[in-house]
């Protein structure tokens, strides 16, 4: 099922003027933030289809830009958004690309901070609904309608395992799960779209098992507030 | 959910005693693991943003951002009211009129509305919901029930079909939601299940086929006349159904056929900008003005 509950169909409450261009648009540039673990010094937007034709009638550029700053769908601060993120210090730069692509709403929003950096790609299906499908180089499919948990580890024997025993003891259920791998031995990504928002120190937990290089959540139910430098609460750092 | 099609929703509400509305509270609480009383507060929540959209898009200046529109709920209303030549309509579907475009000019103009189940197609619900209440003096209860019933309706066209522009034309967008508030309407005034399903293929029908050509790309020509239209067709529709008109073709199979035609629909008739009314000389030449020399690549 590509859309799940009432809300994905009534909902969301949203700032117009459409919701695949500008809520959609906020959401996945919120699901970017959120991936990176901390707001962006620099963002490339790379936009496909329908989103390349009429971002800047629609307002595609300001909810996404709106979304990096963590700006819920509804926020009346979203048509400021560039002005915002001007003030922030925030560098966006769009790159409307030609080539055909599976869905007409595509985007792809690299983002940096030092020497963090993530690569998202996701469109946007309609009445504001997502679909997360490249996170780096990994293929995995989300919708970020629930706490997602991102794992970057390295490819080992048990490794899941070991992830969802720290969830099954947070009594954390998952509802939906992938994993992709760049090679065998190399480094992985595991999603894991849970039921219940995930507790700080099972996160913690996850963060420190063996092979496991970072730990972040993605969860646009909470509301967001603004903070320009701070890190996410769910986001956990190996320190090398 | 326990239902993927209306035929099952319908059985499923007729099996039980439960309204549509009452049959996706409980289907809700048992897919998210939330209380109904949670779940009905947000709706409840979704229908005071509706009603603040309704008011807004009569009283406030809706000049959308890029300047093409705005004010026309006004004048739709206040020609209406001013009794100097009564709508064609009459008072109360001239008024969902009004309502309906008021909220899609708020839209258009970056103001505040629920997605229904579009940004496109926000207008048609809230058109006819609050203009409905107002006539037939309902408490807020039986709109948010109403909400969830035209929820599952959406729910079920969405799974089998499409409800955006982009994906399948404005059939899926703007015509899922005269669907939804065909259905949510005819249960609202006292229908059945079965009839409220009647209403639904009834009015899917009348929009299969329509494209999605928004000038310059923007949700405001043709998309906010659209709605008002939109809301007048789910009065027609709910008013057949209540009167035991069936649609021939059973709505799941109509729902089936939205799917087929939008799969066919051309890209540049899929909110593109690059066919249809966009495309014509006056399309051309606003996109002209709003785009630069180039017009829009």
């Amino acid at each position: 099922m590509r859309f799940k509950d009432v809300f994905s169909i009534i909902g969301p409450s949203m700032i117009g003027p459409s919701s695949s261009h500008t809520a959609g648009a906020v959401r996945l540039g919120r699901t970017a933030r959120q991936a990176l673990g901390t707001a962006p010094f620099e963002a490339d937007i790379h936009l496909y289809g329908s989103f390349a034709d009429t971002y800047r009638g629609h307002g595609t550029d300001l909810a996404l830009v709106a979304g990096l700053l963590d700006f819920d769908t509804d926020d009346a601060r979203i048509r400021n958004a560039l002005v915002v993120a001007t003030e922030a210090g925030v560098t966006v730069r769009f790159h409307p690309e030609r080539p055909p692509v599976a869905h007409p709403n595509t985007a792809t929003i690299a983002l940096r901070r030092g020497e963090e950096g993530i690569r998202v790609t996701g469109r946007s299906i309609g009445g504001g609904n997502i679909e997360i499908v490249g996170i780096d180089r990994f293929d995995v499919k989300f919708t970020a309608n629930y706490p997602t948990l991102l794992v970057f580890h390295g490819d080992r024997a048990g490794m899941i395992a070991e992830v969802t025993d720290v969830l099954m003891r947070a009594q954390v259920n998952i509802s939906h799960m992938e994993v992709d791998r760049e090679s065998r031995n190399g480094e992985a990504l595991t999603v894991i779209e849970c039921d219940q928002p995930i507790p700080s120190a099972e996160l913690n937990r996850i963060g420190r098992l063996p092979n496991v290089s970072k730990v972040r959540v993605i969860n646009l139910s909470e509301t967001s507030s603004y903070a320009d430098t701070e890190a996410s609460p769910g986001g956990v750092d190996r320190q090398p | 959910m326990r239902f993927t099609s209306l035929k099952q929703l319908s059985d499923l509400c007729e099996q039980e005693g439960a309204t549509i509305g009452r049959m996706m509270v409980v289907e809700q609480a048992r897919e998210t693991g939330q209380s109904e009383e949670r779940i009905v507060a947000q709706m409840a929540s979704y229908y005071e943003v509706m009603k603040e959209a309704v008011r807004k898009g009569l009283h406030d200046d809706t000049r959308s951002r890029s300047g093409l529109t705005g004010g026309d709920a006004k004048r739709v209303r206040e020609s209406a009211l001013s009794g100097v030549r009564p709508p064609s309509l009459g008072g109360e579907a001239s008024a969902a009129l009004a309502y309906a475009l008021a909220v899609s000019e708020v839209n258009a103009s970056m103001g505040r509305v629920i997605a229904t189940p579009t940004a496109g197609s926000c207008g048609i619900i809230p058109g006819v919901f609050v203009s409905s209440q107002e006539r037939f003096v309902w408490d807020d209860e039986t709109l948010v029930q109403g909400l969830f019933a035209a929820g599952a309706i959406g729910y079920v066209i969405a799974n089998n079909s499409f409800v955006s522009g982009a994906e399948g034309g404005c059939q899926a967008e703007v015509g899922s939601a005269i669907g939804m508030a065909a259905g949510a309407l005819t249960e609202m005034r006292g229908g059945t299940p079965e009839q409220a399903m009647h209403a639904v293929g009834l009015a899917l029908k009348n929009s299969l086929g329509l494209i999605c050509d928004p000038v310059g790309g923007l949700v405001e020509i043709p998309c906010i006349v659209r709605n008002g239209f939109g809301a007048v067709t789910a009065l027609a529709a709910a008013d057949m159904a209540l009167a035991g008109v069936r649609s021939a073709i059973p709505s799941d199979e109509v729902i089936g056929v939205m799917l087929e035609v939008g799969s066919a629909m051309p890209e540049k008739h899929r909110e593109t900008a690059k066919g249809g009314l966009a495309q014509t000389p006056t399309g051309r030449k606003i996109m002209k003005e709003l785009y630069g020399k180039e017009g829009k690549s």
